[in-house]
């Protein structure tokens, strides 16, 4: 197949530099860093050739690697990607740059030790989006919590010891019935692997079981109300780094657990239990959007919109089965699934910039309520050219990112039900309140207070960082098919695996 | 002569038990006339028995067959032969890290290596046992042992009631042991192992249950499980931290022979009686060892608490009472005793004259004092918690399959559940060292070669996490 691992370069040299970052310890902080410059822009680059190598139009994995790992509990080091999968690394090791770049000058306690905790994370996070192992694809799922626990513990806010706890207790709680649920899917299967756990026949209570296994560690994970809580929380009182990294990546592992476990694993459950997704994805939508419409801090603000737009996700993938019956068109279903992962990858970007945003005023201002500043614009234009920008961004403003996803999705529910997609469609009408509000409160008006009046505006080094972010999400938004062709052939046969029930002749 | 010859030639499978026997004799002696005049030479000497103990049993006493010695009273194979070279290793490492700690609290006597090595001696005793005689005498002579050794800081209060409260129940527990062999034996006529499996295979009854009763009793209280607990936070905070080490490995190491040689050989017969004892002790003991352990602020009681849940997690294996289970057991045990080893190594290294450093408010900011130290430590706790890419990880999850693979969904469930409560307080550990500032104490020694072993320990826990296959394929050899 492919002569070079690439895959395993894109997992593992993060995870090195990472290492090395480390070694080179505090006391030598500027080596630190331009170490994890470079792991991290090397790690970009390792990314060209999976980008370019990548045959769209089949939804055979790709750049396939597979040797015996753990021949004793016959599990393997199998990796490869597919259209779901690969845009989510791109993301993972576009978005760890950014993070890199910004903590530069800012990050002063232990800087060896927070790049090399983000560079490691960014390893196992591509780990979990390339493994096809599923023992693999927990052991990074699991691992990733450790870097995380750290970041979010030593350079959160205020409460950050009772957030960073009650962020790892409670999605090692939603994992640990997954991790029971695979068991018990290996032992019928006799394999770890997906793709024998996606082929393996299922009674339908088996299956419901095994989806409301897997469902706990995805919905929290997403988050889906009513497992939320915890992501106010960390977001709020993790830093910068921390909340760019949550949002845009971590949040889409749950995504990526739906459609790669949830649904082809147990169709007929899924189909089944739609309803009870639908209702709290809808239900995400439209009363998260309301609560981050009377938020008082910035990046919970931001978080809320995080839930309320992830519940797009979920039920553009869970329209599925409603739309088939409804209209029997299973261009209509792909629809869904398409827009769901738009959303997520747009989501990322469009998350992760507007967390930078706050980072940018949080490092000057060291405040991210909203009543602390106002006027912005009067001292910082560029900046606030581009804050506006990701904010409409975030609403779905067309030509955005933001847009493709959520009418892709929306449109979606229009078939499937015009009551889903009044409800969903609130969110173009919240949204926009939230965000606009937003951005009146803190960057129009007159300036606010001295401390406004004393702000600089962007670098060059933020300029960069949040310029690239901004072309990135302008041209997906222009020009989405290299993205939509990518995953085109993968959520086609997502829908395939989704229509052929597993329920063996005789179990039901 | 020749039949003195034939009886030395077919004891060569005892080879470990007879050398450390042959050492101890011989320390005991080097010690009364050299150990005063040249400081270090009986803990030298110590290791050096250790490491030819390691040879031989690797040289000559490799054995794969099982061959049965002394009319059937003694058992060599391939399970036995592993347990007594991670025996061999364990309190090597274990002396390795204690030799500073003893030194300045002036421990560092012969004695205390002669009781070590008698402790040892006991373990492999029940490791070879193929008979409830053999089993008394190893139990005892473990015991024994170790009952001196927490008294051994002779001028500590809080050690001599661990010490008192540890012989007491011991010597109970000991009587329950008798008691149910006694019933067992009056039920079957035979103390031999292979003959016991062999006749309760006919069929239970009510005497027979009763001793498995005690039986099985005697066990929990060998293993720290939960109701027969009492002992264990005791004896783990008051004794001195190289002791507790040794209790919590080399003697885990000891109850685990028990259980597999007792009821997964010798009542092998019977499993859904046991089994189901076993099951009972296990639940118990993971809610109450995670549950309390949150409690504890000094990490030797914590670490108490941690045993009794790990022992939870052993015995839950041995609730399949299938060889899967077994295999997870084992598999889980050489884990828990490496992780644990490190981790009062940290104790041990971290420790001064008169400074324990064994309350976890002590490790308050050791990242910033000592970044290498904490970021070892942070392996070891996220290793116990059971978070891959570590070793504990692995231990945790082959007992689940296991438990699942036995139909006993609920009690996986109800594992992996427990587990994440569990989780807190070694995430605990982690917070203080991490998240809150230091506190002002005067540096540590810096002890490299300790330092050295500990960082060999702690990869070996990391590096059997990113590849588990070589343990996991040898636990399932030795349970076929």
């Amino acid at each position: 197949m492919h002569p070079f691992s690439w895959l395993s370069v894109v997992i593992w040299l993060p995870v090195l530099g990472g290492i090395v970052t480390l070694a080179l310890g505090d006391s030598r902080a500027q080596a630190a860093r331009w170490a994890a410059l470079v792991s991290s822009l090397l790690t970009l680059a390792a990314c060209v050739p999976l980008y370019l190598g990548f045959t769209n139009g089949t939804a055979d994995f790709q750049f396939i690697e597979r040797v015996p790992w753990i021949p004793a509990l016959h599990a393997q080091y199998y990796l490869g990607v597919d259209g779901i999968s690969l845009p989510l690394i791109l993301l993972t090791a576009l978005m760890t740059v950014p993070v890199i770049i910004a903590g530069w000058s800012v990050v002063e306690k232990r800087p060896a030790q927070y790049y090399a905790a983000f560079l490691i994370m960014e390893g196992l996070m591509i780990g979990v989006f390339a493994a096809l192992d599923s023992l693999l694809f927990y052991f990074f799922w699991e691992a990733m919590l450790i870097p995380m626990f750290i970041i979010i513990g030593i350079w959160g806010g205020k409460r950050r010891v009772y957030a960073t706890l009650k962020f790892f207790l409670y999605t090692f709680l939603g994992s640990v019935l997954m991790l029971v649920a695979l068991i018990y899917l290996y032992l019928k299967s006799g394999s770890y692997s997906i793709a024998s756990m996606q082929q393996l026949p299922l009674s339908l209570n088996e299956q419901r079981w095994v989806f409301l296994a897997f469902l706990l560690a995805f919905a929290v994970k997403i988050p889906m109300w009513p497992v939320h809580t915890w992501l106010p929380d960390a977001h709020v009182e993790a830093p910068t780094g921390g909340s760019v990294i949550l949002a845009a990546i971590m949040l889409k592992m749950g995504g990526y657990g739906l459609l790669r476990f949830s649904l082809p694993i147990t169709p007929d459950a899924s189909h089944e239990l739609d309803w009870l997704m639908i209702a709290l994805s809808l239900i995400a939508i439209v009363y998260i959007a309301f609560v981050a419409l009377v938020q008082q801090d910035m990046k919970k603000l931001v978080a809320y919109s995080s839930i309320a737009h992830m519940g797009f996700v979920t039920i553009g993938a869970f329209l599925v089965f409603y739309i088939l019956s409804a209209t029997g068109s299973t261009r209509g279903a792909v629809m869904g699934l398409d827009g769901a992962m738009v959303q997520m990858i747009s989501h990322g970007l469009i998350s992760g910039a507007l967390f930078l945003c706050i980072g940018v005023l949080y490092d000057r201002m060291h405040t991210r309520e909203i009543s602390a500043y106002g006027g912005v614009v009067n001292v910082m234009p560029k900046f606030a050219a581009l804050a506006v920008l990701f904010a409409l961004a975030n609403s779905g403003l067309p030509g955005t990112s933001g847009f493709i996803g959520e009418f892709l999705v929306i449109l979606a529910s229009f078939k499937a039900s015009f009551w889903f997609a009044l409800l969903a469609a609130t969110i173009l009408v919240l949204g926009a309140a939230f965000n606009l509000w937003l951005i009146k409160r803190v960057i129009f008006g007159p300036v606010a207070n001295d401390h406004v009046a004393a702000l600089q505006d962007l670098n060059g080094r933020e300029f960069l960082v949040l310029g690239v972010l901004a072309l990135t999400v302008l041209l997906l938004g222009i020009w989405p098919a290299p993205l939509l062709n990518m995953m085109e052939a993968s959520t086609q046969h997502l829908l395939q695996q989704l229509v052929t029930s597993k329920i063996a002749v005789g179990l039901r | 002569m020749t039949n003195l010859f034939g009886v030395a030639v077919n004891a060569w499978p005892a080879i470990p038990e007879i050398w450390l026997a042959a050492c101890a004799c011989l320390i005991l002696m080097l010690d009364v006339y050299g150990g005063s005049k040249h400081r270090g030479l009986t803990a030298t000497a110590t290791m050096f028995a250790l490491l030819i103990g390691v040879l031989l049993t690797a040289g000559f006493g490799m054995i794969v067959q099982r061959t049965l010695l002394f009319h059937g009273l003694y058992v060599a194979d391939g399970l036995g032969t592993f347990l007594k070279l991670a025996g061999f290793v364990t309190m090597a490492t274990a002396i390795f890290y204690s030799q500073d700690y003893l030194e300045q609290r002036a421990m560092g006597g012969g004695e205390y290596y002669v009781l070590c090595l008698t402790a040892l001696l006991g373990v492999f005793v029940l490791i070879s046992a193929n008979s409830l005689l053999t089993v008394y005498l190893g139990i005892e002579l473990l015991s024994l042992a170790l009952y001196a050794l927490v008294a051994f800081d002779r001028d500590s209060g809080i050690a001599a009631e661990a010490a008192i409260k540890y012989f007491v129940l011991g010597a109970i527990a000991s009587g329950a042991l008798l008691y149910g062999m006694s019933m067992l034996y009056g039920m079957t006529g035979t103390l031999d192992l292979d003959t016991l499996s062999a006749i309760v295979r006919r069929g239970p009854d009510g005497g027979l249950i009763i001793g498995i009763a005690f039986v099985v009793a005697a066990i929990a209280f060998k293993f720290g499980a939960a109701p027969f607990h009492m002992w264990v936070p005791d004896v783990y905070e008051g004794a001195p931290t190289s002791v507790t080490m040794f209790i919590a490995t080399v003697s885990t190491l000891g109850s685990f022979a028990l259980i597999a040689r007792l009821l997964s050989h010798g009542l092998a017969g019977l499993p859904g009686y046991w089994t189901q004892m076993v099951a009972a002790v296990a639940v118990l003991s993971l809610l109450l060892g995670n549950v309390v352990a949150i409690a504890q602020s000094n990490l030797k009681r914590m670490l108490a608490y941690s045993a009794i849940a790990n022992a939870g997690f052993v015995l839950l294996g041995f609730a399949t009472g299938r060889n899967i289970g077994y295999q997870a057991a084992l598999n889980f045990t050489i884990a828990y005793v490496l992780t644990t080893l490190a981790a009062f190594g940290m104790i041990l290294v971290l420790s001064r004259s008169g400074f324990e450093h064994d309350e976890i408010a002590d490790f308050k900011g050791l990242s910033s004092r000592d970044p290498l130290l904490a970021g070892l430590m942070l392996v070891l706790m996220f290793s116990t918690a059971g978070v891959p890419p570590f070793i504990g990880f692995w231990a945790k999850l082959w007992i689940i399959q296991a438990l699942l693979a036995s139909g006993l969904t609920w009690l996986g469930i109800f594992a992996v559940l427990i587990s994440v409560v569990g989780a807190f307080y070694y995430l605990r550990v982690v917070w203080y060292m991490y998240f809150e500032a230091a506190v002002d104490q005067p540096a540590a020694s810096r002890r490299p070669r300790m330092r050295l072993i500990l960082l060999i320990n702690t990869l070996a826990v990391a590096l059997l996490g990113l590849l588990p296959n070589a343990l996991l394929d040898i636990c399932q050899r030795l349970f076929p």
